[in-house]
């Protein structure tokens, strides 16, 4: 695996839309089997990255290769080897769930016999045997992107294009999702997916790059990422008044924390030294503040997100508004 | 054929979902039965008439079903995404575009023999040339299945395309020959005539029943295929440059 060529390896590629540098320079590896996300906020230059890196546009400068094989010059030359999920379902309304796969894998050279015994197979393992036989129109968002997403590997693809795979559908389909793209990893596909989704990212990534304005700010293993914070202490208080007077309180008492407010009932603390809840909610009680909650906050990748691309987390958070 | 499963299955599928849905085979039939049912009612019931009646009938029957449905195979695809599926494939793009075009080229071939079929019935079709004729069919649809395949990749919009074709259709009904010798054209439109395939078409076609044409069969023919191979690279230079942007 370790000499394996990275499954997908670009070089200062960059495209713009008229005024828009859509990307902007972008350097990136995906190593053979790796799962690897693409992390930012909507309009960040994920999608663009992607229709690149897949012969759907031209980029107008720049490298890339894909499993080893030079695609600068000819975009379309690695196509038998990427399966690609877009960010929005574009299989055909009027065919039935069943002839979308079988339609997906003639397209791909798969004889016949086999496309069937493939199809059905990925019907049941994506819980879609019951409706195999109805027309795809009829489908609900998340087995929409669940069809979607077994049409992108009925022909087992090495190298997995997976944009957005969650956006935008109901949790629970969400989950099976994630679960089986958790397989297809450990069943050696390499994987690019893009997410504006932090748990998403940590979850499931091995190395994560931040993407922002169609730059690439930083990379690495969602453990390295996590570093810095990992030692952090965090703690959620949620009061019964405005947190103001808490916060002001607080920041006096225990001058090496950092209290800030969540909302209009909690507060955050945050320290690099041991932060003992015990001292914190006494002192709010002692001043009449009544303490409903406090609970310790595990470090998430949203704080070193924040730190390094200066953006708040909410920008993530901002579901792309639907055209 | 590496690739002859992918050009089958879009081939059927296309088939499936466009040509031979009811309202649209029912629509390629009635049109050039109505045709030809105008002319010969116009024409006094005449079974002369009605010979000569055909090569144009038979001409606007593929122009109409090769041309009707491709606006939706393509740029309707194009504009719902689906058509990144097939630029997606390991396919070669020249044979992902002839199987979008086939469906258009086999249904347009099976309209031009309706008017045939029922002549047939009124008259003697023998000493045809039938390997001309079919010749004749065959590069009319090829020419105007491309010629329609031009129009679909250079817009955006269903509704364009359909304008575009009309434009282009209707007009040629007149240019081309098809129910009246070209001779009768004013001079000045005449080399518009000779620019449009379906004028050739329509002439393999009237020489194809023992008809007098204006020049010979294989120069015609040969003029066709030329239209057919610019038509194709104009629109595959069209989609890289406007597709693959
Ligand atoms: N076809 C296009 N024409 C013009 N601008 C585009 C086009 N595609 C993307 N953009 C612009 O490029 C930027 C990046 O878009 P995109 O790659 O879709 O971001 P993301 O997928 O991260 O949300 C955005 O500003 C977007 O408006
Ligand atoms: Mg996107």
């Amino acid at each position: 695996m370790l000499d394996a060529p990275a499954a997908v390896l670009t070089r200062g590629l960059v495209k713009r839309f008229g005024e828009v540098l859509a990307v902007d320079g972008l350097d990136l590896e995906v190593r053979a089997g790796e799962l690897f996300g693409l992390l930012g906020p909507n309009g960040a230059g994920k999608t663009t990255t992607i229709n690149l890196l897949t012969g759907l546009a031209r980029p107008d400068r720049g490298e890339f290769s894909i499993a080893g094989l030079d695609c600068t010059r000819r975009p379309r030359s690695a196509q038998h080897l990427i399966g690609v999920v877009p960010d929005e379902s574009n299989l055909y309304p009027e065919l039935t769930g069943f002839d979308n796969l079988s339609f997906c894998a003639s397209l791909h050279g798969i004889p016949r016999r086999e496309r069937a015994a493939r199809a059905t197979k990925l019907l049941s393992e994506f819980g879609l045997a019951e409706a195999a036989g109805r027309k795809f129109a009829g489908y609900s968002k998340g087995m929409k992107r669940k069809l979607t997403i077994a049409a992108g590997i009925i022909h087992h693809p090495s190298v997995l294009f997976l944009d957005e795979p969650t956006t935008g559908i109901d949790v629970q389909s969400a989950r099976h999702i994630r679960q089986l793209i958790a397989d297809l990893h450990r069943a050696g596909t390499s994987i690019l997916l893009t997410t504006h989704y932090i748990e998403e990212a940590e979850r499931l990534c091995g190395r994560v790059a931040f993407i922002v304005s169609g730059r690439i700010v930083r990379t690495d293993t969602v453990a390295a990422l996590l570093e810095p914070v990992r030692e952090r202490q965090l703690l959620e208080l949620t009061v019964s008044t405005n947190p103001g007077a808490a916060i002001e309180l607080l920041s006096r008492a225990f001058g090496e924390a950092r209290f800030t407010a969540v909302d209009d009932s909690r507060i955050r603390a945050e320290s690099s030294a041991p932060l003992p809840v015990g001292p914190l909610v006494r002192a709010l009680e002692e001043q009449g503040i009544e303490v409903i909650e406090a609970r310790r906050v595990r470090p998430t990748l949203e704080e070193v997100f924040v730190a390094t691309t200066g953006l708040e987390a909410t920008a993530l958070r901002t579901e792309k508004e639907k055209k | 054929m590496k690739h002859w499963g992918a050009f089958a299955s879009i081939l059927a599928k296309d088939m499936r979902t466009y040509y031979l849905k009811p309202p649209n085979v029912s629509w390629g039939l009635v049109f050039p039965l109505a045709w030809t049912g105008m002319f010969f009612v116009r024409s006094g019931a005449n079974p002369s008439e009605l010979r000569s009646l055909l090569p144009g009938v038979m001409t606007l029957a593929v122009l109409f079903g090769t041309t009707s449905l491709l606006a939706v195979a393509i740029t309707f695809e194009k504009k719902s995404r689906s058509f990144e599926r097939l630029l997606l494939a390991p396919v070669p793009l020249s044979l992902l575009m002839f199987a979008k075009t086939a469906g258009a080229i086999l249904f347009g071939v099976l309209n031009a023999f309706v008017p045939v079929l029922l002549a047939a019935f009124f008259i003697n079709l023998s000493g045809t040339n039938w390997p001309a004729l079919l010749a004749g069919v065959i590069l009319t649809a090829v020419s105007s299945a491309f010629l329609g395949l031009l129009v679909a990749v250079s817009v955006a919009e269903v509704f364009e395309a359909q304008t575009i074709s009309n434009f282009f259709r209707f007009p040629m009904v007149f240019l081309c020959g098809l129910f009246f010798p070209l001779e009768r054209l004013p001079a000045w439109l005449r080399p518009l005539s000779y620019a449009l395939p379906p004028t050739y078409g329509a002439d393999i076609m009237h020489q194809a029943i023992g008809r007098p044409g204006f020049l010979p069969l294989w120069l015609e023919l040969l003029i066709l295929i030329a239209f057919c191979l610019v038509l194709f690279v104009a629109s595959l230079r069209t989609i890289n440059r406007r597709w693959i942007a």
